[in-house]
């Protein structure tokens, strides 16, 4: 009896060293260099996988941090310039500041602003509504609320608000990856620079049609009629096909074209209450300032 | 046994209410919209501007590149201006519109109603006719004919079908057209067989319009070259490739073209503007559009010119009925519902149709419960159940791979789904996902 057990376990555990034995000498034969690095540089990545960098994924972009020559043009949104200065700083290379940013939806046609003029009960993707006709209200530049958008994110940092059928962004988990931005058949959404506070000011519309076609069919509309390029001290805001764009590099958060607006087109996010605004305008006059540089520079 | 295309294939209800009604003609609209792209292609390039006088027949927009087409003004009048203006998908699209005065038409056309059969023009005449009378496929897709007209070198077409079927429901256009303009039809189909120089021709009609088969046979016993199949009543036997493969028994390949087998078809539409734009110097401004639908108090068939505005059509037949849910560009399988009818009548109109309330909602869509019933109406041999999961799941090289561009959109595997499932939208966002994919490869 015992012997059978003894047998038993010496030939298993022979089998069991040429099997290893095997397996250690074909992968020592077939061996793939791989640089060390990669693996380190992948640990800071914040293995998101989300394709922000504009690569598959984490892995892919580590070794493409590890190929690079400089890091122009490389970025991982979700990581930051953190995480890009330590792996600049574990490749010996050095990383690139770049203003973080964040999306924002420039569409406010909700239910309320904006009819609805038709129903449509076909399949449930903004793509095919698309490209299909103009959806159930007759913009044709605006959201068509089904949530394409929602369903790309993979940072639940957007939901769709059921009462104006628009999609809104939760600045603190939007990580500016951009996967909403690529969804949207209509670039709506738009990645802009993230200020102090998550402070915003930007033309919540994209319609390119004529102020007066537009406003019959919506009420927030941007019509192009140019009050808010004419007020604007700093050049941030740009007049192109009847629509207004304020560049997020330039603009200064002052607010001036916001009660300019005679839609409502342009929204300020996260700024106190207006009462605080007059103070503050009134305070320092950075406006002046800055455009008497101007001039001293031409 | 009559001729069919093998695979595939559905039976919707035919209802065709106009089929006994004649064409007639519509009183000029007071303004006209002509959109400079009514075609497949690069639009037109506006050859007239703001405060102009046009006549009828004018060129008022030039065609751009090879894939593209002339436009000309239907009407003679002021042109008002040259904007963008809505299309029946709510888009706007740059468009001539023109206040209508008189009937002024360009000299050069024949108005006469004389029938001229002779051919006297040589075929590269005839190429150069079509391309300037801005003739396109007046079936639907409105591809631009004088394309199907060129034969890339290396290839030789020996077969022309003629495309009487018309297996939409509800659709009559080109059925009292057969009836009405039969010689017409036919002297235009000689025509571009002699300009495609090819000998033998086929005119495929669906055996539901035997006074449109006997009335073509009748006058096809003239022309040796030409003979008349009734077809079985099945949809979409009017498709391109699965006429060719009931007529000719040839398949069009993968990708492929119906040049690739040696054969083109046209249009009943299309071979009655070639007649006019060849024999008559009449380039095509005008249309015969279908208005119908269950509740249409007088579902007629009208000649319109290209831009009247649909309203004024759906006026003359008697208005929209009460409880309309639903008004369709074209016919039920694979027309599009509008959202308005200020929107022009374009080249590739071919029928209006009023769906009542109770008929015009979609039921809510089930899981798939794997019947397979959509495989077994696909006319191309797909399986639509499959593409579109791949296409939810967006598994696009799958989506390739099992040739969702070969889909015709006809609509079958939606029509048949007991789950109600939108196989069809959810397809033709997977062919559309497949050509962006493939236009970033190169």
């Amino acid at each position: 009896m015992n012997s059978v057990l003894l047998f038993t376990i010496i030939s298993l555990s022979l089998l069991g060293l040429i099997a290893a034995l095997i397996l250690y000498f074909i992968a020592q034969k077939f061996k793939v260099y791989e640089d060390p690095r990669i693996d380190k540089v992948e640990d800071i990545l914040p293995s998101a996988n989300c394709g922000g960098c504009g690569f598959p994924g984490c892995r892919n972009f580590a070794e493409v941090l590890v190929k690079a020559d400089t890091f122009d043009d490389l970025f991982c949104p979700v990581g930051g310039n953190e995480v890009m200065a330590q792996a600049a700083a574990l490749l010996g290379k050095e990383a690139i500041e770049v203003d973080p940013k964040v999306a924002v939806v420039r569409c406010s046609g909700s239910f309320e602003h904006r009819p609805r003029t038709n129903f449509y009960d076909g399949a449930s993707n903004c793509t095919i509504v698309h490209n299909l006709y103009t959806g159930d209200t007759d913009c044709p530049f605006g959201c068509v609320s089904l949530g394409e958008c929602v369903d790309a994110c993979d940072f639940e940092a957007m939901y769709m608000d059921e009462k104006t059928g628009l999609p809104v962004i939760i600045d603190e988990k939007c990580v500016a990856c951009g996967a909403c931005v690529e969804a949207c058949p209509r670039d709506i959404i738009e990645l802009r620079k993230r200020n102090k506070k998550d402070r915003k000011i930007f033309v919540s519309c994209i319609n390119e049609d004529k102020g007066g076609i537009a406003k019959q069919y919506c009420a927030v509309t941007c019509t192009g009629c140019t009050k808010c390029f004419k007020v604007c001290e700093y050049d941030a805001i740009i007049m192109n096909n009847n629509l207004a764009f304020i560049d997020s590099e330039k603009c200064k958060l002052c607010r001036k074209c916001v009660t300019e607006c005679p839609t409502n087109a342009i929204h300020e996010i996260n700024f106190p209450p207006r009462r605080i605004k007059i103070e503050t305008e009134a305070k320092p006059g950075e406006g002046e300032q800055i455009s008497t540089k101007k001039v001293s520079n031409n | 046994m009559l001729k069919s295309f093998p695979r595939g294939g559905v039976h919707p209800a035919e209802n065709k209410f106009s089929a006994g009604n004649q064409i007639t003609k519509l009183p000029l609209p007071k303004t006209v919209t002509i959109p400079l792209s009514q075609h497949i292609g690069t639009p037109a390039e506006p050859t007239v501007q703001r405060g102009d006088m046009v006549k009828t027949g004018q060129l008022i927009g030039k065609y751009k590149g090879f894939v593209s087409s002339n436009i000309h003004s239907s009407v003679s009048g002021k042109v008002l201006k040259v904007d963008k203006a809505l299309d029946s998908s709510g888009y706007k699209r740059t468009s001539v519109v023109i206040e209508v005065n008189e009937d002024i038409w360009i000299t050069k056309i024949d108005r006469s109603s004389d029938l001229r059969k002779e051919i006297t023009v040589s075929g590269d005449e005839i190429i150069n006719k079509i391309l300037d009378a801005g003739i396109v496929g007046m079936g639907g897709a409105a591809f631009p004919s004088h394309v199907k007209m060129s034969v890339p070198k290396g290839k030789k077409c020996d077969i022309l079908i003629l495309n009487g079927v018309e297996c939409e429901p509800y659709l009559t256009s080109d059925h009292r057209l057969m009836l009405e303009k039969g010689e017409e039809i036919l002297v235009g189909f000689r025509l571009v067989m002699k300009a495609l120089n090819v000998k033998k021709g086929m005119v495929g009609i669906e055996n539901n319009k035997p006074d449109a088969i006997s009335h073509l046979s009748q006058i096809a016993q003239q022309y040796p070259e030409l003979e008349v199949f009734p077809l079985k009543v099945k949809y979409p036997q009017g498709g391109e490739k699965q006429l060719i493969k009931a007529l000719t028994g040839r398949e069009v390949p993968s990708g492929g073209l119906p040049i690739d087998v040696g054969v083109v078809v046209h249009n009943i539409g299309t071979a009655y503007a070639v007649y006019d734009a060849v024999q008559k110097n009449k380039p095509l401004i005008e249309r015969v559009v279908t208005v119908t639908g269950n509740d249409v108090k007088k579902p007629s068939n009208f000649l319109v010119r290209i831009g009247t505005p649909l309203n004024q059509l759906v006026e003359a037949a008697g208005g929209i009925p009460a409880q309309t849910g639903k008004i369709v560009n074209g016919g039920p399988m694979m027309g599009k519902a509008m959202n308005s009818l200020e929107v022009p009548v374009t080249k590739g109109t071919s029928g209006i149709l009023l769906i009542p309330e109770k008929e015009s909602k979609r039921k809510p869509f089930r899981p798939c419960i794997r019947c397979a019933k959509c495989i077994s109406v696909c006319p191309m041999g797909l399986e639509p159940f499959l593409l579109m999961t791949l296409t939810e799941k967006e598994i696009f090289d799958r989506v390739e791979k099992d040739k969702a561009l070969d889909c015709i959109e006809c609509g079958s595997c939606s029509y048949i789904c007991p789950a109600n499932r939108p196989l069809l939208d959810y397809i033709r966002l997977g062919k559309f996902r497949v050509g962006q994919i493939i236009r970033n490869r190169k």
